[in-house]
């Protein structure tokens, strides 16, 4: 049965209304070489010849010891997480929001809003948007909607931010009208500096987005940088890791306005890039320029304790055109998943992953620098990455580590230049001492072959 | 039957214009508008010493079931906005003429008749959309 309720007779019907000739004609704004082409799709597998294949596939990875992060983060994730998730009253690839019949499904994105509006400090949360770096452009969006003293739609992107969260809000954004102004960082410190910032103190800038901790790992200024922008009357967007809000200050008692970042650390795991989730929250003045979906709790005609959504409003059903997004779903699934994470572990759990995380990377660095031709990169505090420098191209290096099963960092070669051979690591409590050891021995072999040997 | 004020001009977009005597009017929604849109929860008002062209879309009405832009009767900038409406959207559907009011603007031009109507056409507008 066929499932197109449309006949050929009624497409080129529709055609000829809007003047088309045909249906490609509707695609003619894509660059040609952002097109797929011919899907070259081989013939249909049996479970059974499927299952192998991909066993073979997922086999040729490896298992490889990992200490790359850059956004996304292995942790451990308790069995009952994915056990609860992906249960049949939970699992779906669409989040049913029917007030009458999905009370289940508004209550555990009620308590997961309630959860990210603690580790946040922001009065308001979301149901979850696309993943971090979408919610970033979202963000932007929403402060230019936000901030109505400023009408320039101008806003400072530091260099400390994850070059792919840049690109993305540029891409999403900045196609939107919005000008991105990139703010340098200080070399020593590996933060962005406020005197960096100065120079935009006489002019109209629309928000300022500062990543805590940054890409490189280190502990941004935050608190100093967010005064300096409301001092300006420029609203402050921050990019936050939640694994990291269990021990930092939250970003509500910093000064942010707007929170979002990539919820991934929450319990989902390091699947080739996704699903992800992205989250955002911000304070109570601003609720009506939030995009997604938003979960309220109220009572019914009885008086009885319920879950609906609410301040529907800012979304496109209603307010067409208008409304805050376009993009107005959320990750229910992945959001269940990170509810369920966050429960079995509690506010305490999270501080001790969080801990022993920014304790796992301190000894990593401490390990691998004691290699010759290994130091850090920068002097400023840090979560659980970090950016060393090697006396040589990293490329080879992490050629050679691969070939012994250790992926062994990103190398900032590409996206920084500036600082050299640069790469960038991450331990969390996933890794233990003999972990650590085995990548510091490795590295030692790989750059020093002929000490080893001796 | 709803109100509709003799002392006002109206547009078909259901906003009144009040004309003062110093030559800046006063804009709100129409009694008709208000009991369309039903309980209002929030109202977002223009930021003064905006300007505004005439149609422009300058202030947004919010009630539980729709969201309605407000728009501008003409050109003008935007001299006072009702600061009472953000803890009180209510005074909309209760008093929309008077507490109820969104936005003082002081129009480039003297207000003449020109696009807006008169109580008498405005009720008969009102008539042709029931």
């Amino acid at each position: 049965m066929a499932f197109i309720p449309h006949t050929a007779d009624d497409v080129a019907g529709m055609l000829d209304v809007i003047g088309a000739r045909s249906i490609d004609d509707l695609f003619d704004e894509i660059p040609a070489n952002l097109r797929a082409g011919v899907l070259r799709v081989p013939p249909a597998l049996s479970e059974m010849e499927l299952v192998r294949l991909l066993n073979e596939r997922a086999t040729s990875d490896g298992r490889p010891l990992n200490f790359i992060g850059a956004g996304a983060y292995e942790h451990h994730i308790p069995a009952p997480v994915w056990a609860i998730t992906t249960r049949g009253e939970f699992y779906s690839a669409y989040t049913p929001y029917q007030a009458e019949a999905s009370q289940g499904t508004l209550q555990v994105i009620y308590e997961f809003q309630s959860m990210i509006c603690a580790l946040t400090g922001m009065d308001v949360s979301n149901a979850s948007l696309y993943d971090g770096a979408s919610a970033l452009a979202e963000a932007c969006l929403m402060a230019v909607r936000a901030n109505r003293a400023s009408a320039s739609r101008r806003i400072l992107l530091p260099r400390t931010l994850n070059p792919t969260y840049a690109q993305v809000a540029q891409s999403i954004a900045g196609n939107q009208g919005i000008v991105f102004e990139t703010v340098n960082f200080d070399r020593a410190t590996g933060c962005t500096a406020l005197e960096s910032l100065a120079a935009y103190g006489g002019e109209d800038i629309t928000a300022l987005v500062i990543q805590q901790p940054n890409f490189f790992g280190n502990l941004e200024e935050a608190q100093q940088l967010a005064e300096w922008a409301h001092s300006h009357k420029i609203l402050v967007i921050a990019v936050v890791n939640p694994t990291s809000l269990a021990i930092l200050k939250a970003p509500g008692e910093w000064g942010a306005d707007i929170v979002c970042g990539e919820g991934q650390p929450l319990g989902v795991p390091l699947a080739a890039g996704g699903p992800y989730f992205g989250f955002m929250a911000t304070r109570l003045p601003y609720v009506r320029q939030m995009p997604g979906r938003i979960v309220g709790r109220t009572v019914d005609v009885d008086g009885r304790p319920g879950f609906s959504l609410t301040l529907q409003a800012r979304e496109q059903h209603i307010r067409r055109s208008k409304a805050t997004s376009n993009i107005c779903t959320n990750q229910g699934l992945m959001v269940t998943a990170a509810t369920i994470y966050m429960s079995l572990l509690g506010p305490a759990g999270l501080e001790r992953v969080a801990a022993a995380s920014l304790q796992r990377t301190a000894d990593l660095l401490a390990a691998l620098s004691k290699v010759a031709g290994v130091k850090p990169a920068f002097t400023a505090p840090r979560f659980h990455e970090a950016v060393l420098l090697l006396d040589r191209p990293v490329a080879p290096i992490l050629a050679a580590l691969e070939r012994r099963g250790i992926i062994g960092g990103l190398d900032l070669a590409e996206r920084y230049p500036e600082l050299g051979h640069a790469l960038l690591v991450c331990a969390t409590e996933t890794k233990l001492d003999l972990d650590i050891d085995a990548y510091a021995r490795a590295l030692a072999d790989v750059m020093h072959p002929s000490r080893a040997a001796a | 039957m709803s109100n509709v004020p003799n002392d006002l001009r109206y547009t078909k977009s259901h906003e009144w214009v009040r004309a003062a005597s110093d030559g800046s009017i006063e804009v709100g929604i129409s009694d008709h508008a208000q009991s369309s849109l039903g309980d209002l929860v929030f109202v977002e008002v223009p930021e003064v010493g905006r300007v505004l062209r005439a149609g422009e879309a300058c202030a947004v009405v919010e009630s539980v079931k729709a969201a309605s832009d407000v728009y501008s009767p003409v050109n003008g900038r935007v001299t006072a906005s009702n600061a009472a409406l953000a803890t009180q959207p209510e005074l909309l559907n209760h008093e929309p003429y008077t507490g109820g009011w969104l936005f003082r603007l002081q129009p480039d031009a003297p207000l003449e008749g020109g696009a807006l109507m008169s109580p008498a056409d405005y009720t008969k507008y009102l008539a042709e959309e029931a």
